[in-house]
């Protein structure tokens, strides 16, 4: 009994687990198809290619352990890349540099507490709350940039593209450094704060916990992360696109990326658990399922397929595993139930 | 309520829905007369029906969205335009297997959602990429194919009186679905589900097949929806049914639905449907640029919803 027990809250006691299994998988398959992807240079490209959806999907998992979603977070991607790149040249002086950066970082701020202020403030459901404001964030994003184009500084973006310190890959030290602010920020008022938030509103209501303020809170840093994320997007790529964030649809590309990290990372979308971990590991797993397609040479007009379905299984095979368990389970019931019932 | 006097959801939204109408008239004369009328009303049925199914997994709770509905839209009229080939004997047979195709995008969703436990969010939202990369791998990119001429006749050309045939398949849709959510034990379970999910198990309700019959409804309603909107566009693309995804959540929520569930009707998606189609017909005819016009309708869906889609305080 205790075994079995033990198993079942092992995903709850460590929900990087999950994750972690897929991890190992994608990095193996990845590894068989493309051998040299353990090499410093590989993996730097590669964590630097997942980096930006790294830091949304941080962002995103803020929003969601408190009980909320932000579909916005694409939006404010692109808003943030076009105040950016239309501030900035190629030979901006350090101090522009920063300037703009801080510009940029208020920007996305900003549009968080918007969010925060419609979700904590007008009491709306945060589902069509930033829905409706991504439209805002877009409809900005493509005022303050009509068409793609902009620049970043190049001596900036060259030491963001080739910088490894200690010969470890620049994304690997950032995750890092991620997922170390989350344990610290766990432990903290704060942090139980928002999981107490998360978990049972009205009886965080009732211990004192500012609710309202932490869902707001809650808003603003993941607009602050999705304009760091909008930072590292741009200096990879050099320039801008008013919609870079959001792909076809509003409130595709990187938000709902970002969800699909989260939830792979173990994250439940109910709120009020979770850990940021998972997220970055998610990240890490949609970024080498999409690797593993371009190099098993799947034809293209499949590859939306095959993606589309991996990630289908992912989402449902820790529900998988315990449904087949809760079967057999039932059509045998376990000896220390008779015992109970016949005691 | 505490203040008593409340204006249902549904009311609200057509008045809404009248007002801007005439708005429309003060800002760009012309803009009121009974062949636009008409024409939003057309416009607007296609919304409706594309979201008649959205209103069901709305009801039910549990977080329950679908969002691979634009994928289906697009799914169901590819495989009318590819089967029905221009011939109107093969509009049916086109018609069943974009319903059968529906219906089982739908039945997937409703065993990852209420046996899988996937989050209904992130579930159809996973079934959307896969739809969308059913079509990329079914087409390879040709839209091979013709739409029936009777398909275009009965559904977008006026029918009586200069309305069109979707106007009347909309009311008919409205009727089966009011006897559906208010007339039929289906209606009557689903509401429970959607207020207290543990309560209706413990009332004798099959919380899992209905979550499962539920999506598999949505399913099915936006196939038809897909087949309808082929009937007014009369050629396909490979995101034909992506621009209605939003815009259903949105006319349900604006039609009164609480998107926490058990409580709703789909007379107000109809009322949301009118609404939130004069807005964009409105920014249309104003000729605004697409920057303003998404900014304009944000802030018009932020201050519809807060209307009244507040949620209850921490306090009450």
């Amino acid at each position: 009994m205790r075994n079995r027990l033990q198993l079942k809250y092992l995903p709850l006691r460590f929900p990087s687990l999950f994750p972690l299994i897929l991890l190992l998988v994608a990095v193996t398959v990845n590894a068989i198809l493309q051998p040299n992807l353990l090499e410093l240079r590989v993996m730097n490209g590669n964590l630097r290619s997942f980096l930006p959806l790294m830091l949304v999907a941080v962002g995103q998992t803020l929003v969601i352990i408190g009980a909320g979603i932000d579909l916005s977070i694409g939006a404010i991607v692109s808003l943030v890349t076009a105040v950016l790149v239309t501030n900035l040249l190629p030979d901006s002086p350090p101090l522009v540099i920063i300037g703009v950066v801080a510009l940029a970082c208020a920007a996305g701020m900003a549009a968080g507490a918007l969010n925060g202020f419609g979700v904590a403030v007008l009491r709306l459901p945060p589902i069509v709350t930033t829905y409706a404001t991504g439209f805002i964030f877009s409809g900005l994003a493509l005022w303050i940039l009509p068409r793609p184009g902009g620049s970043m500084p190049e001596q900036l973006a060259r030491l963001y593209r080739r910088v490894t310190p200690l010969n470890i890959p620049l994304g690997i030290w950032i995750a890092l450094i991620l997922i170390l602010l989350w344990a610290l920020f766990r432990h903290t008022r704060y942090g139980s704060y928002l999981i107490a938030t998360g978990g049972k509103p009205e009886a965080a209501y009732a211990t004192a916990v500012p609710v309202n303020a932490v869902r707001f809170g809650s808003y603003v840093a993941a607009g602050l992360f999705a304009a760091l994320g909008a930072l590292v997007l741009t200096l990879g790529t050099g320039s801008g696109d008013p919609r870079i964030g959001v792909g076809i649809t509003t409130t595709g590309g990187m938000t709902l990326d970002s969800i699909v990290a989260v939830v792979l990372g173990g994250t439940r979308l109910s709120g009020g658990q979770g850990g940021v971990a998972g997220s970055i590991l998610g990240v890490i797993i949609l970024g080498l399922i999409r690797n593993i397609i371009s190099f098993a040479d799947v034809p293209s007009w499949n590859q939306t397929l095959v993606d589309a379905t991996i990630i289908i299984v992912a989402l449902a095979a820790p529900g998988l595993i315990g449904w087949i368990r809760d079967r057999r389970r039932r059509a045998l019931p376990p000896k220390e139930m008779v015992q109970e019932v016949a005691g | 309520m505490r203040d008593g006097f409340r204006l249902s959801p549904t009311l609200l939204a057509v008045l809404l829905a009248a007002g801007l109408f005439f708005l429309g008239g003060i800002i760009r004369p012309g803009f009121v007369n009974p062949s636009q009328a008409i024409n939003i009303v057309r416009l607007a049925a296609f919304l409706g029906i594309i979201a008649a199914g959205q209103t069901l997994v709305i009801i039910s709770g549990g977080e329950g969205i679908d969002l691979s509905i634009g994928a289906v839209v697009t799914l169901a009229a590819i495989l009318t335009y590819r089967i029905n080939a221009g011939q109107n004997e093969m509009v049916l047979p086109a018609l069943a297997a974009a319903l059968a195709a529906g219906a089982a995008v739908g039945f997937v969703n409703g065993i990852g959602v209420a046996a899988l436990r996937v989050p209904p969010l992130v579930m159809t939202l996973g079934m959307a990429g896969v739809v969308q990369g059913l079509i990329l791998s079914y087409t390879q990119g040709n839209m091979v194919g013709s739409t029936a001429p009777i398909m275009s006749q009965y559904i977008s050309r006026p029918l009586v009186l200069g309305i069109p045939g979707v106007v009347f398949i909309w009311l008919i849709l409205a009727l089966l679905m009011w006897l559906l959510l208010e007339r039929s034990r289906y209606g009557k379970h689903l509401f429970a589900i959607g207020v207290n999910r543990t309560t209706a198990r413990l009332s004798g309700v099959h919380v899992p097949l209905m979550v499962i019959l539920t999506y598999t409804l949505s399913g099915l309603l936006a196939a038809f929806g897909g087949f309808i909107l082929l009937g007014f566009t009369g050629v396909v693309f490979l995101n034909l049914g992506g621009p209605y995804l939003f815009p259903s959540v949105a006319a349900v929520v604006v039609g009164g639905t609480a998107i926490s569930g058990g409580k709703g009707s789909y007379s107000g998606t109809m009322a949301g449907a009118l609404v939130l189609t004069l807005i964009t017909s409105l920014l249309t005819a104003m000729q605004m640029e697409d920057a303003f016009r998404q900014i304009i309708l944000g802030v018009t869906l932020l201050v519809l919803i807060s209307l009244y889609g507040r949620q209850r305080g921490l306090r009450q």
